[in-house]
């Protein structure tokens, strides 16, 4: 017998983007909020699980063509970085420096480079998480 | 710039990290192994030198000053540790080069090897307790996976009880961490050495300092051993070797820090547990290591007993003796590596580790046969060799102090050492020649590179005593006098 998910496949196409709008938020309202990356990448994360369940691994991965083992690679190059910068500059590892910039659409904008290692810290959660499930889920090979 | 304080925990972290992207691509994997450890092994070079000439280098990570931010302190101690550790790591990845399956190299080893390096190296580094925790934590899921990796009965087996051990350890130590911030309300280590001796190492501190005792002494080997030749015996050679020379060491390490810069204001309790639980230790890892007949039991046996020797070099508490600590620590750390590589070669060439199956391999490999002796007797502590030196100093501490119980604890287990380490030369290299040539399993040439420079390194240790002991003489006296340290790390406040 053949189920058909209609309610469930609906529902979460609806519900997957508003997930990830409230996960990037998340991300971003760290530096002042409660939030920050690895909140923000749990909550992704149990987005694309969401996805993992309404439809089959094959169709997700089609959809979405990304190497979670990679992706958490570079997160933590992206975080490492960061503070690599600070050779540069010639202050201690990790220094963290932020600047007021008037965007065109959003007005005066505080930009911080601790967000830059955040969407570090956000893209090896999200990577680790679903490594972590996927690889849990498929049998071997 | 400080900043090159923090290159020898990022430069193994970000190669590994790259590595993932390279995921089949051995030979570059192994191109960039060598090229990342060498280029670590330069940095912490260069940092010796820099302390030796300049004194301890502090990092404020973040350009948040002591006790508010974490600092890396690099003090003679850590950074000589670095550096060994560093380039035992590169001699481990280049008998993994030749020992270790193909398989194995997909599955990201090279990755965990440096990520492994990057949380000793930060463990020996940082300046702040809480952060030594983290870099335990980096360490030990590094060699979890190192350990399980390959995925063969045994190894499944033994890396239960290694993770089990291992995270109710780890509990004990945040657990140990929370009771020492409730009653000191700092982390960084100077502020704490700092606090402890104004507010005086009452009962409830000497209690907190045993819970840090039996957290460093599970993870370091020191009496609550029982986990280590289960576990050490089941990793593949290559990894075994980097766990025997570096995870217990950095356990050795941590008790050294803690009872040398916080709670050294009670050694009448806490240093004579050490000292107890040192001479306990010898005993025990000597007869685990006469009793057995097999390779990696024995091997992993004189691990025990050396964590036992250092310890009571340190459990001594004078200056003399915390040089022959450190000098036999850095001796150790080599030739632990250096024995457990050519024991796992002479293992992969039988295909066995049953002394009693086999003999005569000195026909086929006299060059492994002799650096085999040769690191034997430097395990031992015969004179020309860099085992002796340590030895001496600490048990003419251990006479000089009145200690005469534990010195000869320390000599005749340095015999029975002797004993189970030539039982191996003995049974494998002499006698009937039972392999014919194309019979073996394996041709265990990928320990000789590694083997000999070890071997090198071992001598000129020995012969080159005098010159290594200025450095190690430089990082005692640290050990001795904590107020260098502490002004060290809060000189920018004045």
């Amino acid at each position: 017998m053949k189920f058909t998910d209609v309610f469930l496949q609906t529902a979460i196409k609806i519900l997957v983007f508003i997930i990830m709008t409230f996960s990037i938020y998340v991300l971003f309202a760290g530096h002042h909020n409660p939030g920050g990356g690895f909140i923000g990448g749990l909550i992704t994360a149990s987005a694309l699980v969401l996805l993992y369940i309404a439809f089959d691994l094959q169709s997700v991965r089609d959809m979405m063509p990304v190497d979670f083992n990679q992706l958490a690679a570079a997160g933590v190059i992206v975080a490492v970085l960061t503070g690599t910068a600070s050779f540069l500059f010639h202050v201690p590892f990790l220094t963290q420096t932020f600047t007021y910039v008037n965007l065109p659409l959003l007005g005066k904008t505080e930009l911080a480079s601790a967000v830059i290692f955040d969407l570090g810290v956000y893209m090896t959660v999200i990577g680790t998480t679903m490594t972590i499930i996927t690889s849990i889920s498929e049998d071997q090979k | 710039m400080s900043n090159v304080l923090i290159l020898p925990i990022i430069i193994p972290l970000l190669t590994g990290m790259l590595m993932i992207f390279f995921r089949r691509h051995v030979r570059m994997q192994q191109w960039l192994i060598v090229i990342s450890l060498l280029l670590t092994i330069g940095v912490s070079t260069f940092i010796i030198h820099r302390i030796f000439r300049q004194g301890i280098i502090v990092l404020d990570v973040g350009g948040w000053h002591a006790p508010y931010g974490i600092s890396l302190v690099g003090d003679m101690l850590s950074a000589l540790l670095v550096l060994i550790a560093s380039i035992i790591c590169l001699m481990c990845s280049l008998f993994a080069f030749g020992s270790t399956s193909n398989d194995h190299k997909v599955h990201f080893v090279y990755s965990y090897i440096l990520l492994l390096l990057c949380g000793v190296n930060g463990s020996f580094l940082t300046g702040d307790i809480f952060n030594l925790f983290v870099f335990f934590e980096v360490m030990l899921i590094s060699s979890y996976v190192l350990l399980a990796l390959g995925g063969k009965k045994i190894q499944l087996r033994e890396s239960i009880k290694y993770v089990i051990i291992n995270v109710i350890s780890s509990t004990l130590f945040v657990i140990a961490i929370a009771y020492l911030y409730s009653i000191t309300g700092t982390l960084n280590m100077a502020h704490l050495s700092e606090r402890v001796a104004t507010i005086g190492q009452d009962g409830l501190l000497t209690t907190v300092s045993l819970l840090f005792l039996s957290v460093f002494a599970l993870k370091s080997g020191l009496f609550l051993f029982f986990w280590l030749p289960g576990s050490y015996s089941a990793a593949p050679p290559a990894i075994a070797a980097l766990f025997a020379a570096l995870l217990t060491k950095v356990g050795i390490y941590a008790i050294i820090r803690t009872f040398t810069l916080i709670f050294y204001h009670q050694p009448e309790i806490t240093h004579t547990i050490i000292l107890c639980m040192a001479a306990i230790t010898m005993i025990l890892g000597a007869l685990g290591a006469v009793s057995y007949w097999e390779i990696r039991k024995i091997l992993a046996y004189n691990v025990i007993v050396a964590v036992g020797f250092i310890l009571f070099g340190v459990g001594m508490r004078t200056f003399e003796s915390l040089t022959g600590a450190l000098f036999y620590l850095i001796h150790d750390m080599l030739a632990k590596a250096l024995i457990f590589i050519l024991g796992g070669a002479i293992i992969s060439i039988f295909g066995s580790d049953k002394l009693r199956n086999f003999s005569g391999l000195l026909l086929f490999r006299p060059s492994l046969g002799w650096l085999y002796f040769i690191a034997a007797l430097a395990l031992a502590g015969v004179p020309p060799l860099s085992g002796f030196v340590g030895k001496v100093i600490i048990l003419k501490g251990g006479i000089t102090e009145g200690h005469l119980i534990m010195s000869v604890i320390g000599i005749v287990t340095s015999l029975l050492v002797l004993y189970s380490v030539i039982k191996i030369f003995i049974h494998s290299f002499w006698g009937e020649t039972l392999l014919s040539e194309g019979d073996q399993k394996a041709t265990g040439t990928s320990a000789l590179l590694p083997g000999s420079i070890l071997v090198t390194f071992i001598i000129a240790m020995g012969l080159g005593a005098e010159w290594v002991l200025t450095y190690v003489e430089q990082a005692a006296e640290v050990m001795t006098n904590p107020s260098i340290y502490i002004d060290a790390v809060f000189k920018q406040i004045d």
